[in-house]
């Protein structure tokens, strides 16, 4: 984008100084919104323990200040230390600086800062697209943390909607009329969201567009375009209509869904909501899949650079390869971003149905989705 | 006497349409390393003001370039069909160069709002004309040059957006290109020079180029008024190995399979120029039989050559016998003197491993002792190499060399490809070395060529240079003077211009799999569904107790089954 590019003008000699600089501030931003999310947490599940609302057994799943003392830590030692991030600050991906956009944008919102909120939404928008379905489970957030129902008649929630609304928009205008100004023409806008959107470049990449759109057929190469980009944004609404009263945890599966599904992937992107898992540790007891899951990634991360050594370079293999290791690995992705929702669907219905669930005869009951 | 009226009747209507003149002419050269080079050039000059009047009596321009240089404001034109490459440092400076495959240089008149429109219909048009499939020059190989190729005819003024350059390496040229090219001569290959141009031994050779070169020209010293020229040449190079048999003698008849008879009944100068140039200010060491008519001295691209012409129109050549067989025979047996260098030669290589990134290097020598002289030289690199300019070197003799002009123009994905052009100053007696280097795109599956892992051309690079000369020269008058002498404009005695190509690249990308559209489409498209099953599970359902089941079918077998064997139910 034309302010990356010059902000890079006056950096370029200190590189890498900048790129490490970037991955402090991100993981020094998420410490201090996870350190906030907690007490956000704790406080809401003392609200909810004075009003009854959970089932009397339930006394184990009850989190306490003690074990999600280390979390923040936890959270910001998961981001500096992914071989991920590493990888994407060795290679100076300007990934990293979308990172820092997007951790400061979540630390807005959880300390509840409306402005700054909505210009880091903007800035990241303006960066790559794909950030502009995080509007939803920001906007949840903040309507949460003002006591504002979500209810679709309540004027006071349309009020704070299009204030917010209005905020990101006008700092998304600001931020283009200053690209303009600096290039004098518009130009920029195809380049850089038409690139986006449209995908005419096929470099290999961890992700599933490239060989999809290398082996397409001409005649549906647009249509499939609108239903790859579609996809992307698709799960915005289901989500928030089923996680309302919990936009973090909404906050974190769209970040994972952005990150699988943009037109140009990257590790950087796989690191930012790995970071967060640390803050669903207690979720760990109903993961159903995640000793396989976490193999699945570990192994395809280390194919990954030995299938492209051999299709590039040592020609015994073929593009075949290294795209079946592409697949592999969006689907260990997917796979263990549903079962942190499966997880955490289920220790909801825990929470408010008990623990030991009885059949009506007495004996131990089986849950299932239905 | 029954001939007179025919030709005074023609002498009127060429009177009356405009003024037309044919010459032909055969150069043959002796190269140092056995082989011969046998250049053809036909040149029609018409007094005509093609752009502007309605023409409508063709006698010996043809009609098909004539009515395209009035419909599309052609202003000049220049088109090559080669194969093979001209090895400079072996034969010596080549006196028309072309690249390998179909190049085409266009020069637009001023009046042309469109140049792009007006291109695409010029390549079509000509495509159709010479059976080349020219029709395949689009955007992404063509490129406008700002300071090479600047134009060799009349120019008023040189507004580069007017130019337009394209050059189709993987053209292959063959026996239907050469028909068409021989249409258009008067006499087609009936009569005169024309004769010798057989297809099976013309492409029998190391190297085969023919062009066609339209420009205008002035009319008279004066230059008031502006002269159409057309020329044709063709230049082939015969291998003393796969067409000589191993020996060094050569003949008309053992290079072409045939002989000449007379002259073309329309052309107005017939000649065979054959060059006997002693080396080394011996004697002659090239016994040329039947003796010459005459004996020609000139000084041509900076060295002072001795040639030997056979007028085909002067009567006493073909006195003693009906057809006239030059032959060349070597006086001494083994000529193992050392390949004269020429002033400027050129290599270009790729190198790198994988097929991810490689580096273009271009070797450019100058040889001159004492003399030093810019050269220009233009790059076009298809977009799919992406070049990092960042990483672009000149050095000469291990220090820096600062070009005094670069004119980039970056690639677009599938519009245009890059074009690199640079004035470098070649110190005397020394190598300039310059690298780029680039990353291989991948490509979608319907966009490689039918082998495509046979490579993808990259086409010649041009260096354009007017190179100091060793002996003065004098200004040329073009109607006099032999044609291979008159091709280029020489600006002053003191250089000639030269343009050099070098080798054209072959380069491979890392390609998909072709056989796998379906399976790659199938499989993609069950991943997302992966994700959008699973979220919408979790989306749509909610969590129940479950109901004790009454036991499916299966079940109900199990238990009739064990009913029989008497075991306790399930």
């Amino acid at each position: 984008t034309p302010l990356i590019i010059y902000l890079f003008h006056f950096l370029i000699e200190y590189a890498e100084l900048v790129f490490m600089i970037t991955d402090v501030l991100t993981a020094v931003a998420l410490y201090l919104a996870i350190q906030d999310y907690n007490k956000v947490v704790f406080k809401k599940q003392k609200l909810l323990i004075e009003l009854d609302k959970y089932a009397p057994d339930v006394a184990e799943l009850i989190r306490t200040p003690m074990e999600m003392h280390y979390i923040p830590l936890k959270v910001a030692l998961f981001y500096l230390l992914n071989p991920y991030t590493v990888m994407s600050c060795v290679a100076k991906s300007t990934c990293a600086i979308n990172n820092t956009v997007i951790a400061f944008f979540i630390l807005a919102t959880i300390k509840g800062s409306a402005f700054l909120s909505a210009v880091f939404l903007a800035v990241a928008t303006y960066q790559s697209l794909y950030p502009l379905t995080l509007f939803a489970p920001a906007l949840l957030y903040l309507l949460q943390r003002q006591f504002i129902p979500v209810k679709l008649k309540s004027k006071s929630f349309w009020l704070y909607t299009v204030q917010y609304a209005a905020l990101y928009l006008c700092s998304l205008v600001v931020i283009i009329c200053l690209s303009f100004f600096l290039l004098n023409s518009w130009d920029f806008i195809p380049s850089v969201y038409g690139f986006i959107l449209s995908v005419p470049d096929l470099t290999p990449n961890i992700g599933l567009f490239w060989y999809f759109f290398a082996e397409m057929f001409e005649h549906f190469s647009l249509f499939f375009v609108c239903v790859f980009q579609i996809n992307v944004f698709f799960y915005t609404i289901p989500l928030a209509i089923k996680l309302k009263e919990h936009p973090v945890f909404f906050m974190f599966v769209q970040i994972a869904v952005i990150s699988i599904f943009k037109s140009y992937p990257t590790v950087g992107d796989v690191a930012l909501y790995m970071a967060f898992l640390p803050v669903w540790s207690h979720l760990y007891r109903f993961l159903r899949n995640i000793f396989i899951l976490s193999c699945v990634l570990i192994v395809c991360s280390v194919l990954f650079p030995v299938l492209w050594h051999l299709w590039i370079y040592a020609g015994s293999a073929n593009s075949n390869f290294y795209y079946a290791i592409t697949l592999t690995f969006n689907v260990g992705q997917i796979l263990l971003i549903s079962d942190y929702f499966y997880a955490f669907l289920r220790r909801e219905y825990y929470l408010t149905h008990g623990l030991h669930l009885t059949r009506p005869d007495g004996t131990e009951a089986m849950l299932v989705l239905k | 006497k029954a001939m007179v009226a025919p030709v005074l009747l023609l002498l009127l209507v060429a009177a009356a349409a405009g003024r037309d003149a044919l010459r032909e002419e055969l150069l043959l050269s002796p190269l140092p390393a056995g082989d011969v080079a046998a250049t053809f050039q036909f040149r029609t000059r018409w007094d005509a003001d093609l752009p502007r009047g309605a023409v409508s009596h063709y006698r010996l321009f043809p009609k098909a370039l004539g009515q395209l240089v009035a419909a599309l404001g052609v202003r000049e034109l220049h088109l090559a069909l080669t194969q093979g490459f001209w090895r400079t440092r072996t034969w010596g400076q080549p006196p028309l160069q072309a690249p390998a495959g179909a190049e085409l240089w266009v020069w637009f008149q001023p009046t042309v709002t469109d140049v792009d429109k007006a291109w695409k219909e010029l390549s079509n048009i000509l495509s159709g004309i010479f059976c080349a499939s020219l029709n395949f020059i689009d955007s992404t190989n063509t490129v406008t040059p700002t300071a090479s190729f600047k134009p060799l005819g009349l120019a008023n003024g040189t507004d580069h957006r007017l130019l337009r350059y394209a050059v189709l390496p993987r053209e292959v040229v063959c026996t239907e290109n050469l028909t068409p090219w021989k249409k258009l001569l008067p006499c087609g290959s009936k009569a005169g020079l024309a004769v010798l141009l057989k297809a099976e031994r013309l492409f029998h050779s190391s190297y085969h180029s023919q062009a066609v070169h339209i420009r205008p020209i002035c009319r008279d010293a004066s230059c008031l008024a502006v002269s159409w020229e057309l020329r044709q040449t063709l230049t082939v190079v015969f291998d003393s190995f796969s067409s000589g048999q191993g020996k060094k003698d050569w003949s008309l008849f053992k290079m072409f399979s045939r002989t000449l008879t007379d002259a073309c009944p329309l052309a107005s100068e017939s000649k065979v120029y054959v060059d006997i140039s002693p080396k080394n200010k011996e004697n002659e060491l090239l016994e040329v039989t039947p003796t010459p008519t005459s004996v020609h001295e000139a000084v041509v691209q900076g060295e002072k050559k001795t040639y030997a012409v056979y007028d085909l129109l002067s009567p006493s050549l073909f006195n003693t016998s009906r057809s006239l067989n030059v032959q060349l025979k070597w006086k001494r047996p083994e000529d193992s003197s050392e390949l004269p260098i020429p002033v400027l030669h050129a290599h270009r290589y790729v190198s790198g491993y994988g097929l991810q990134t490689g580096e273009i290097s271009t070797l450019i020598s100058n040889t001159h002792p004492y003399r030093a002289f810019p050269v220009l030289l233009l790059e076009t690199v298809p977009w799919y190499l992406r070049l990092y300019v960042h990483t672009l070197t000149i050095t000469t003799k291990g220090k820096e060399n600062k070009p005094s002009y670069i004119h980039y123009q970056p690639a677009q994905d599938r519009r245009r490809p890059h074009l690199l052009e640079m004035l470098i100053q070649l110190p005397a007696n020394s190598v300039t070395k310059i690298t780029i280097q680039f990353e291989r795109a991948l490509l979608k599956w319907t966009e490689y060529p039918p082998d495509p892992n046979h490579g993808f051309y990259v086409s010649s690079s041009v260096l354009s240079a007017l190179v100091p000369s060793v002996v003065a020269m004098k200004e040329v008058d073009v109607e006099q003077s032999p044609l291979f002498t008159s091709l280029f404009p020489s600006s002053d005695g003191s250089s000639y211009f030269v343009r050099l190509y070098t080798e054209p690249l072959l380069v491979n990308l890392p390609t998909p799999d072709f056989s796998m559209p379906y399976n790659v489409i199938c499989l993609t498209c069950t991943v997302v569904a992966v994700c959008y099953g699973s979220f919408y599970n979790l989306l749509t359902r909610t969590f129940h107790v479950e109901e004790p089941s009454r036991g499916g079918l299966a079940k109900r077998l199990a238990n009739i089954i064990r009913k029989f064997r008497g075991v306790p139910l399930l």
